[in-house]
């Protein structure tokens, strides 16, 4: 493991609504911890617990109210996740930031290949090749051949999560953001998406995960973060042998 | 009228007190008028100018536009051709020179085109052609070209001022796909100095290509719609043509003057009783020039 | 002027080339005399457009933005909310009262776009700028035909082969999905979907760096309107244009655009990435416009 990619500073998250009296909703608040490069920082914890909600501000789907969230790019600058302008997010999603979550938002008239090839093709490679690594990943996700032509539109959520996964897993981020990326798959699939993720680890990138399922989080984490009520209650080294074992 | 207003109206004096008209029928400030507008058209070749179009004793569309421009600027020592389609023996024309000749005395009038110094014309040029010290004033029915793809003239002002010709443009282009080639005939389109868009007067377009770089000044005026513009000398004046459509002037497929054989002039088709056509040139003056050429030959 | 004036020497005041293609400074139109009362007493605040003192209409105040090429910025409201005004001043079919526009390739940025004169405007509109109307009718000469429209176009960047233009205007028709029989007909026959298409194609056809596309959807079916956008993102991902999207559909923001903009009565509430407009709305306004969409 390497210096930190991440490092996350007091993040508190609170959603004011308008529309219901200006209710105030805590979603998180004093979260702290660091990514180092190349690890798996797993996140768990009941529905409701925040986690959520935490990947989404490191993605910039929420705006974080206060901390911060000090991400070392490619390049070598220090970026705030939380503040910095939306073109550098969007720069930093469309290279180098990822995310997973359980709900693909499917494109009319794209194929499954051309939806999970997307951002190898916005990186220039030729659509022939995009094709082939992404077919690889759909292969040992099992999605049916018959389906690659598809409409991800019409398929099943354990589908549509299948092409997701092969969407980030192609693309090979630096950070990738997880969320609940195997719930609607069974568990030999599970297993599967295990494997590969570790070898994504092995590969470079360094990845935060949100699963419920805490014995494949185990699997996973170099350290699992364990939130309640939106704060963290608990932190663990699962995987710290193996951690330090890795190139 | 007695015979006395008759006799007095005769002569300069006679018409200036009997009528009260002033050398050249016009004012000396409807004059001036006139070729304040005419200099501002040759400061910006192409571009019509507006003027207060004067009354005259013609009817407006035969021809006041150009024969207010003529009679701006004619003075004693100037030689007027006025020709209607090429002739100089057409009603109108004849009717112009005579108002000319009767109300600018020390002018003359003459059907030789290299005689001329002013040369008022509808719908055509001179065979003959002209030299930097001789005037072309055209008559102009319609002065706007941008009229037939556009009716209201507050947007056909701001397509000039703005440059915008591709309704124009696609005009031509439309035609083309259409018909495999610009079936439009007289009055097309020109670009004056690589700016303006101009209507060059329901000319042929076997004359188009000679309004380009012309050593003379050619002026147009439109008497109804009140505009006059001009192309000074030397100046470009080229047809809205494609690379792989150019513009093509009329075609005669050999056939040749019947009155003097030329096959290098403008003919017109006239039907004989027969139902034939008899092609003659349409420059009247230039085809009696070289009948009698051909005659002084034969003798010879 | 020459099109190297046009485009600038590729270096401007300050030495470099912005990264923004279009740049938008506090753009403002009022429809009346205006008084020292009307942006304090207008906006979404106050709810409303028009001076109670004068009865100046503010249809749009402040509008500022940047987008670069490439990239799709939307831009969200209700009716009043002064988003069409804003993409009209920026084409040109109507002056602003306030503000600037700069474009990348108009001088480098250096100049702003509303000082320039009448025939520098144009060319800016034929050269630069594409706009897609709400309403075919706005947008095309329903007097010639599809490929007449598109031909246009060329015809005002100085193209001047007619072999040439007649293969470009077919090949973006084709793209558009409109069939090339149907390239000579006139549009005002063609269907609501078909006659957008057109309207795309003549967008686009002189290769313009930035597009306005004003509620482009709306009027068509469903399954129409699916397959016009999924040619617009395939566009965005070939041809880098800059576009700016003005809808009062948030699933074609969606779709389309990474950034959006909110506006209330001439306004912007609220501003930045689109996921995050439409999953954690802060402006009381983006809130109630989010949650009234299924």
């Amino acid at each position: 493991m390497g210096p930190n990619l991440l490092r996350v500073r007091d993040l508190q998250k609170e959603f004011v609504l308008h529309i219901l009296n200006n209710k105030r909703v805590l979603a998180f608040r004093d979260i702290t911890f660091d990514v180092p490069a190349c690890s798996f920082v797993g996140i768990a914890g009941r529905s409701g617990s925040g986690k959520s909600s935490l990947l989404k501000c490191l993605f910039r789907t929420y705006l974080a109210d206060g901390g911060s969230a000090i991400y070392q790019s490619a390049a070598g600058d220090l970026v705030d996740l939380t503040d910095a302008p939306d073109d550098s997010v969007l720069d930093l999603r469309a290279t180098e930031i990822g995310y997973v979550s359980q709900f693909l938002r499917p494109l009319p008239r794209v194929t499954a290949l051309d939806l999970a090839a997307r951002p190898l093709l916005q990186r220039g490679v030729p659509r022939a090749e995009a094709h082939e690594v992404v077919s690889r990943y759909f292969e040992r996700l099992s999605l049916p051949r018959d389906l690659w032509d598809g409409y991800p539109i019409l398929f099943s959520g354990g589908e549509q999560q299948r092409v997701n996964l092969a969407r980030a897993l192609a693309a090979r981020p630096r950070l990738l953001l997880l969320d609940e990326p195997t719930s609607a798959l069974d568990s030999g699939l599970q297993l599967e998406v295990v494997r590969l993720l570790q070898e994504a680890r092995a590969d470079g990138v360094t990845m935060v995960g949100v699963m419920h399922d805490t014995a494949l989080l185990d699997e996973l984490s170099d350290e699992v973060i364990t939130m309640q009520d939106g704060a963290i209650v608990e932190r663990q080294a699962p995987r710290l042998a193996l951690a330090q074992a890795a190139p | 009228m007695t015979t006395d207003v008759r006799e007095a109206a005769g002569t300069v004096a006679g018409l200036a007190e009997t009528f009260s008209y002033n050398y050249a029928f016009l004012d000396e400030l409807s004059k001036k008028a006139i070729r304040r507008a005419i200099l501002k058209g040759v400061a910006i070749p192409g571009y019509q100018v507006p003027f207060g179009s004067r009354e005259l004793p013609i009817a407006r569309g035969w021809g006041t536009g150009g024969l207010q421009i003529t009679l701006s600027l004619v003075g004693p020592g100037d030689v007027v051709k006025v020709i209607d389609q090429g002739a100089d023996d057409g009603v109108n024309a004849v009717n112009i020179r005579r108002l000319v000749e009767r109300t600018s005395p020390g002018v003359e009038t003459t059907a030789d085109t290299s005689a001329a110094t002013i040369i008022q014309t509808r719908h055509r040029i001179p065979e003959e052609p002209l030299r930097k010290d001789q005037v072309l004033v055209f008559q102009v029915p319609q002065p706007e070209p941008l009229r037939s793809v556009e009716r209201r003239e507050a947007e056909t002002r701001r397509m000039h001022g703005e440059a915008d010709y591709s309704r124009m443009w696609v005009a031509l282009y439309e035609d083309i796909v259409q018909n495999g080639r610009v079936t439009r005939t007289a009055g097309y389109p020109v670009v004056v100095n690589g700016r303006y868009i101009m209507a060059p007067s329901p000319i042929p377009k076997w004359d188009i290509p000679r309004l380009n770089m012309a050593p003379h000044l050619s002026l147009f005026g439109a008497g109804r719609e009140k505009r006059i513009y001009a192309v000074p000398p030397l100046t470009s004046v080229t047809p809205l043509e494609f690379e792989d459509y150019p513009f093509q002037v009329e075609q005669f497929y050999g056939q040749t003057c019947l009155r003097c054989g030329s096959d290098t002039t403008y003919l017109v088709a006239n039907p004989t009783e027969t139902g034939t056509l008899r092609y003659v040139c349409s420059d009247t003056a230039w085809c009696d020039a070289a009948l009698a050429t051909k005659g002084e030959e034969v003798r010879a | 002027m020459t099109t190297a004036q046009l485009h600038g020497n590729g270096v401007d005041a300050s030495g470099a080339r912005p990264g923004w293609a279009i740049n938008v400074d506090g753009l403002t139109k009022l429809y009346g005399r205006g008084c020292h009362h009307c942006l304090e007493t207008t906006g979404p605040a106050r709810d409303r457009n028009v001076c109670p003192h004068c009865q100046t209409t503010v249809a749009c105040a402040g509008v500022s933005f940047e987008l670069r090429p490439g990239h799709t910025l939307g831009i969200v409201g209700e009716s009043g909310s002064g988003k069409t005004t804003v993409l009209r001043c920026l084409y040109g079919d109507m002056a602003p009262t306030a503000g600037t526009a700069r474009l990348r390739d108009f001088q480098n940025g250096a100049t702003d776009i509303f000082e320039a004169d009448g025939q520098e405007r144009r060319r800016i509109r034929n050269f630069l700028l594409g706009m897609v109307y709400q309403h075919p009718r706005q947008g095309l000469n329903m007097q010639i035909s599809a490929g007449g429209n598109v031909a246009e176009r060329l015809l005002a960047t100085e193209w001047r082969k007619v072999a040439a233009i007649r293969e470009r205007a077919g090949s973006l028709l084709g793209r558009m999905e409109v069939p090339l029989m149907r390239m000579d007909d006139i549009p005002a026959h063609f269907s609501g979907g078909m006659q957008q298409r057109v309207q795309v194609a003549k967008a686009l056809a002189n290769g313009p760096s930035v597009v306005l596309l004003d509620e482009m959807t709306s009027g068509l079916d469903v399954s129409v309107q699916a397959g016009v956008l999924d040619l617009m993102q395939e566009l965005q991902r070939d041809e880098g244009i800059a576009m700016v999207v003005v809808s009062h559909d948030l699933g074609v923001v969606r779709l389309l655009c990474e950034r959006t903009l909110v506006m209330k009565n001439g306004r912007v509430v609220e501003g930045g990435v689109t996921d995050q407009i439409l999953e954690d709305p802060h402006h009381p306004y983006t809130q109630l416009l989010v949650s009234s969409v299924n």
